[in-house]
């Protein structure tokens, strides 16, 4: 367990370091400059500027000293908001970010597995198809159009939530924001957990323990629903990646004050530093969640450890 | 299913045919019609915005340009995807392994972090850098899919007797293999399409796709979602039309997964 976790830990690295690479010359490839694109500056000002971070320098030295820098945990200043730097911009978005990708994830494994489980167990019932429906649209329907469907209907009709923006510690803001992300995200975990009840509930085991004269809800809790959950929990993996570029959806369209919007907004204004920031974390965060799913997974399924990888 | 397909054909001909039966373009201003709900005036029977700008011509013209990127974006995915997965699988051993390793990375990262990326930097308002962006990224799947019945078609029999009769590799890989994946790869393109459109719709809702005072599905949705409160049919119009056309997308797509395709089965 030790050699796969060390192993797959070690496989991380090079994916980010090329990550990296490659967004930092994509970045500098594009047309235009942070001192450049509508700023009525100086000529003068401007050369100033680009010498003292260092954008007159050859590509490749910029890479060196940006790769030099980032070792030393410096992920550098912001080019576009004076005073700023890039880590402080992140560390004080991450936390709404955070809150909001960790509530939406309990939100669905919390509906998820019980209603795909109930789904398995009564087939064909009118939860069952329900469910079906249900997984249907969610699945269909991005989170910009569900987003703001659902903040007219619980925030300007029925008046319950409110419809947009952030107050610290009033929970009751992160509640449609949360819930617009974690829906098609219940609706995958259900189905994925309602095929693999069903297909373990026909396996010759749970008939032999039931043949032992085990109870029905021992059977189910003890022998069904532990194997069946196995599938629910590699999907984590894919689950973090669609959280992560989720949460950036979704902050736009509820208005949230967390990192995402300086993914758009720094790419517009060439704040290089800024969006190498942001590939940075959320490049990280959906490798690391990825490697926990996996991790998770090996643990509870020891089969997958001896995969060549 | 087949009222998916009905519906899907409604569409695109609304699509086509709309904005030519309508008196107004998509940028005519009506100032005696502002903010107009739907069923209230003749003349703009889905009632109009801020701008006294129709609404019924400006949903049917941004599911115009909605479809034409969405069907675009796919062609381009798919030429990537069954180019890159024949490849992989017919050559096999380390190239094979070279190229899947390739689509494996690019499968960690997440997706839309990548559009946004490369739209944001390269293609504003530009629509042919938008079409490689979203279209350059939707291959990934098809190409293992291809792959893998690449692979599995290649120890065939009537391969060997293609090849035994003489056909190069590239002319077998075209009369043999291809009209063999044309099953899976109609099935992943329909399915394809509502994605493609969907990201299409939400670059456009950043603000990063289509320029006012043109209009997609996803563009009509922001402002709509900005203005809910005073006019909640600027809203409902263009999402409930989107919502439409990707369910029927969807659901024609997991229809003619179980006829079409035998991996499946």
């Amino acid at each position: 367990m030790l050699g796969y976790a060390l192993r797959r830990i070690a496989g991380i690295v090079p994916v980010l370091l090329i990550l990296l690479t490659v967004s930092f010359f994509v970045i500098r490839l594009a047309p235009g400059g942070p001192f450049a694109a509508g700023r009525a500056l100086p000529a003068r000002t401007r050369a100033q500027l680009e010498r003292l971070y260092g954008l007159n320098r050859p590509l490749l030295v910029q890479y060196a000293h940006y790769l030099r820098a980032l070792a030393h945990g410096n992920l550098g200043p912001s080019y576009s908001m004076r005073d700023e730097t890039v880590a402080g911009l992140i560390a004080s978005g991450l936390p709404v970010s955070a809150a909001l990708g960790l509530a939406a994830l309990a939100l669905a494994v919390l509906t998820g597995v019980p209603l795909g489980a109930r789904a398995a167990l009564r087939r064909d019932g009118p939860l069952d198809r329900s469910l079906a429906a249900f997984a249907a649209l969610t699945l269909a329907l991005p989170s910009f159009v569900t987003g703001p469907l659902l903040a007219l209907v619980f925030g300007l009709w029925l008046r319950w939530l409110p419809v947009a923006g952030w107050q610290p510690d009033t929970p009751r803001d992160l509640i449609l924001p949360a819930v617009t992300l974690a829906l098609p995200l219940s609706a995958s975990i259900a189905r994925l957990m309602r095929a693999s009840l069903l297909e373990v509930l026909g396996a010759s085991y749970i008939r032999a323990a039931r043949a032992r004269g085990l109870g029905r809800a021992r059977v189910l809790w003890r022998h069904a629903l532990p194997p069946a959950l196995v599938p629910v929990v590699s999907y984590l993996g894919p689950a973090a990646t669609y959280l992560v570029t989720g949460s950036l959806v979704v902050e736009t369209v509820f208005e949230l004050p967390g990192t995402g919007r300086y993914l758009v907004q720094g790419a517009l204004d060439r704040d290089y530093t800024l969006v190498m920031g942001m590939v940075l974390v959320y490049g990280t965060l959906t490798l690391l969640a990825n490697l926990a799913a996996d991790l998770l997974h090996a643990w509870l399924d020891p089969r997958v450890r001896h995969e060549p990888l | 299913m087949v009222l998916a397909a009905a519906l899907i054909a409604v569409l695109a001909l609304l699509a086509l045919i709309g904005p030519a039966t309508s008196p107004y373009s998509y940028s005519t201003l009506d100032w005696a019609h502002l903010s107009i709900p739907p069923g209230l005036t003749a003349e703009h029977w889905l009632g109009t915005d801020a701008l006294g700008r129709d609404l019924y011509v400006r949903t049917v013209y941004g599911l115009r340009l909605s479809l034409i990127i969405g069907v675009l974006a796919t062609a381009v995915s798919v030429l990537i995807g069954v180019a890159w997965g024949m490849l992989a699988g017919w050559v096999g051993g380390r190239l094979d392994a070279w190229m899947m390793r390739v689509v494996d990375v690019l499968y960690a990262l997440p997706y839309l972090f990548i559009v946004l990326i490369l739209a944001a930097l390269f293609g504003r308002g530009n629509l042919v850098v938008l079409l490689l962006a979203i279209g350059a990224v939707g291959w990934l799947t098809l190409a293992r899919v291809v792959r893998a019945q690449t692979l599995s078609l290649k120890r065939r029999e009537f391969i060997e007797a293609a090849r035994a009769a003489g056909l190069s590799g590239p002319q077998v890989l075209w009369r043999h293999v291809l009209p063999n994946l044309a099953g899976s790869i109609a099935v992943y393109a329909t399915l394809m399409v509502p994605q493609m459109i969907v990201y299409e719709s939400f670059l456009s809702f950043l603000g990063l796709g289509v320029e006012p005072p043109q209009a997609s599905l996803g563009s009509l949705i922001n402002a709509g979602a900005r203005q809910m409160l005073t006019a909640p049919w600027l809203l409902l119009v263009p999402a409930s039309v989107l919502i439409v056309l990707l369910l029927s997308f969807n659901i024609l797509g997991d229809g003619l997964r179980d006829v079409l395709d035998a991996t499946r089965r």
